[in-house]
């Protein structure tokens, strides 16, 4: 299933804020509560979610950029991400990943321009044993050969 | 009579196509009006042969792997009937790779429902917290002690001396948090027992809390892994409703609660401090130790910080005594390890024994070597952190000690196989280059030496002034071993000069080799 999400709404956010403050350490599971709805945490959230906090606007610049997952701008309708982690290395993964590269004709990281899919690396979905793995859209997938890559770089480009 | 069919909901299991396999058991029921009671299990371990279905019969449960969603109509009248099937291995507990194990931790994955307290409870769950709550705390603690159970995160610290030293430090909020940030590469022992028994884990956390006196758990699980979030949460919930979790914990007077938080992707948030900073919505920073996380954790209180395994593995302790527990095993390491191989390994899966199993053992005999039938030329042990062991040290037995003499350590148990086309250059340079992206960036060493040490094994590859650029890497590399503030700067060098250790030719011919050559 492709991604769905809200765009970006004040209203929306500040009640998102109001359902997380209360906890122990609201931070991270509010910044996943953002990007889950809308897919990636706006600029505009940042004073937003400072505020709310109590804390300094740098703080929370902080913590986004610190960790992988926040996205800053929106990603494409699809996210493949491929494992890139050792496991996957011994697996043949390297050449998995190149071929994805090439038939996708994005950089690891990149989103499509036509908005179709993000393709990136990740470091480890704990499929080592039925290694090259990929997740697509949440969606896990082992032994990942040419012919499984290409089905799901066909599904990621719809 | 009712079929009863199991089929693994595991994510390595539905990676392969677990879920098409029980969508189509369930369908093929449904069309031919058999009836058949499907249990979603965690998974066995024995990754090759998932998806992995289990029917139960009078001699016990019969095991048909691997399956694909066109293979069930057949099964479901081979086992009906209860005839042969090209599919069919026999019965579960005669699978020889299984019969071989010693499954203390994991005795339960793969065997129960992860979403039924009752199923756990008949399958011998809570009798760990309910001797505890018998013994009282400090008698629970000392148990942990005496097991010798060391931290099976990786860094082998005595649990039970932890768990003390929370239990002895007065405050009036205290905390237990379980560490399921598990990122190494080759690893995933966490991620099945979250997945395929929780309630194991959520006990371990509820004796925690009773011998250190702590109300509150934490489970920080990596984003990476949706289904074990899934599955403990649903667990926590059902443990609430069974009185496992919440107010009098086992009939005891003591409370305790469990709360799941998610990451967000940070490798730097397995070290421990920085996954506390993580829970408090902090950047994944490390923290300098002292004060140690016992004395001040979480919110600046005693915290007892735990991976999956070590926590997961305090039911069985308590349950049988620290005795039991520590006849397995070998010198200081004692008890059982649940040991995955994992990369280019014919029978890769999870594999608990005692600890002296050689390395050869594990990978020659019980991974069967590779799946691409080439030689093994190298493993890596422990994680992206873990040191290139090549076949010359494959009598090292398994033992946190025996690794360490060899410049090595086990980590959190995982085996990485690679055949003989791997490239030991290439490896080290991913150390280096996995150390750069993953730093915190609060130590110097760490952040800026793993971009350096990029830059020279480039040189090094290039043939730029090699012999010169070794020595900057074999330098570099004890400069982050030593200055590091954590194991993310201080065990990158285990990678990178193993390989350049026992696979020098990888690096290019050492300088007097390209002199004779000439």
């Amino acid at each position: 299933m492709p991604n769905k999400h809200t765009p970006w709404n004040v209203e929306r956010a500040l009640a998102l804020i109001a359902e997380q403050c209360g906890r122990e350490g609201p931070l991270l599971p509010l910044l996943h509560a953002f990007q889950e709805e809308f897919g990636y945490i706006d600029e505009a959230a940042v004073p937003l979610i400072a505020q709310a906090l109590n804390i300094s606007r740098a703080e929370v610049h902080g913590v986004v950029t610190f960790y992988h997952d926040f996205r800053r701008r929106p990603a494409g309708r699809h996210v493949l991400k491929l494992c890139r982690a050792e496991a996957c290395q011994a697996a043949g993964g390297d050449a998995i990943a190149a071929r994805a590269v090439e038939r996708l004709g994005l950089a690891m990281g990149a989103t499509a321009a036509d908005g179709t899919v993000t393709l990136e690396p990740v470091y480890c979905l704990g499929l080592c044993a039925t290694a090259p793995s990929a997740m697509l859209d949440g969606r896990l997938i082992g032994r990942l050969d040419e012919a499984r890559l290409d089905a799901l770089l066909r599904e990621a480009q719809t | 009579m009712k079929l009863r069919v199991f089929i693994p909901r595991d994510a390595g299991a539905v990676a392969v196509g677990a879920d098409d396999v029980a969508a189509a058991v369930a369908a093929t029921a449904r069309a031919r009006s058999i009836e058949v009671d499907l249990v979603r299990t965690g998974s066995r371990g024995l990754y090759w042969l998932e998806p992995m279905v289990e029917v139960a019969t009078a001699a016990g449960r019969v095991a048909y792997g691997p399956v694909m969603a066109a293979d069930a109509a057949g099964l479901l009248e081979a086992a009906l009937i209860d005839s042969t099937h090209p599919l069919r291995l026999g019965l579960v507990d005669d699978i020889p790779w299984l019969k071989r194990q010693t499954r203390l931790t994991f005795a339960r994955c793969g065997v129960i429902d992860p979403r039924s307290l009752e199923d756990y409870r008949v399958h011998g769950g809570c009798r760990g917290i309910e001797r505890a709550v018998a013994l009282g705390a400090a008698a629970t603690v000392e148990e942990l002690v005496q097991s010798g159970l060391r931290g099976r995160g990786g860094a082998g610290f005595p649990t039970g001396i932890k768990w003390r030293t929370v239990a002895q430090t007065a405050a009036p909020q205290k905390y237990i948090v379980c560490n399921a940030d598990e990122g190494d590469s080759g690893t995933f022992a966490d991620r099945m027992i979250m997945a395929g028994d929780p309630f194991a884990l959520i006990e371990g956390m509820a004796i925690a809390g009773f011998a250190t006196g702590a109300s509150k758990g934490y489970v920080y699980i990596r984003s990476e892994y949706p289904h074990a979030i899934a599955a403990m949460t649903a667990a926590c919930s059902a443990a609430r409703r069974g009185g496992l979790l919440g107010r009098g914990v086992a009939g005891s007077a003591h409370d305790f609660d469990i709360e799941v938080r998610v990451g967000a992707g940070a490798y730097v948030c397995g070290e421990e401090t920085s996954l506390l900073e993580s829970i408090e919505g902090k950047r994944g920073v490390v923290r300098a130790k002292p004060p140690l996380p016992a004395h001040r954790g979480l919110f600046g209180k005693p915290t007892v910080i735990n991976n999956v395994l070590s926590l997961a593995t305090a039911p069985v302790i308590l349950e049988k005594g620290a005795g039991f527990y520590q006849h397995f095993g070998v010198g200081k390491s004692r008890g059982t390890m649940p040991i995955q191989l994992a990369g280019n390994v014919k029978h890769g899966g999870l594999f608990e024994t005692a600890f002296g199993v050689t390395l050869g053992e594990l990978v020659d005999d019980i991974g069967a070597g590779t799946l691409t039938g080439r030689p093994v030329r190298a493993v890596q042990v422990g994680g992206p952190l873990g040191a290139y062991f090549p076949r010359a040290l494959f009598d090292t037995p398994f033992d946190y000690e025996a690794f360490a003499a060899r410049d090595g350590l086990i980590g959190h148990g995982g085996i990485v196989v690679f055949d003989d086309s791997v490239d030991m250059a290439k490896q080290a340079r991913f150390a280096m280059e996995f150390c750069a992206i993953e730093s915190c960036g609060k130590c110097t060493p760490c952040r800026i030496g793993s971009t350096r040490g990029v830059e020279t094994i480039d040189r090094i590859m290039r043939g730029e002034n090699r012999a010169a650029n070794l020595d900057v890497l074999a330098d570099l590399c004890n400069t982050m071993k030593f200055g590091s503030l954590c194991a993310l700067g201080g065990f990158t060098p285990y990678p990178v000069m193993s390989a350049l250790t026992h696979f020098p030719d990888d690096f290019g011919a050492p300088a007097k080799h390209l002199q004779v050559a000439e």
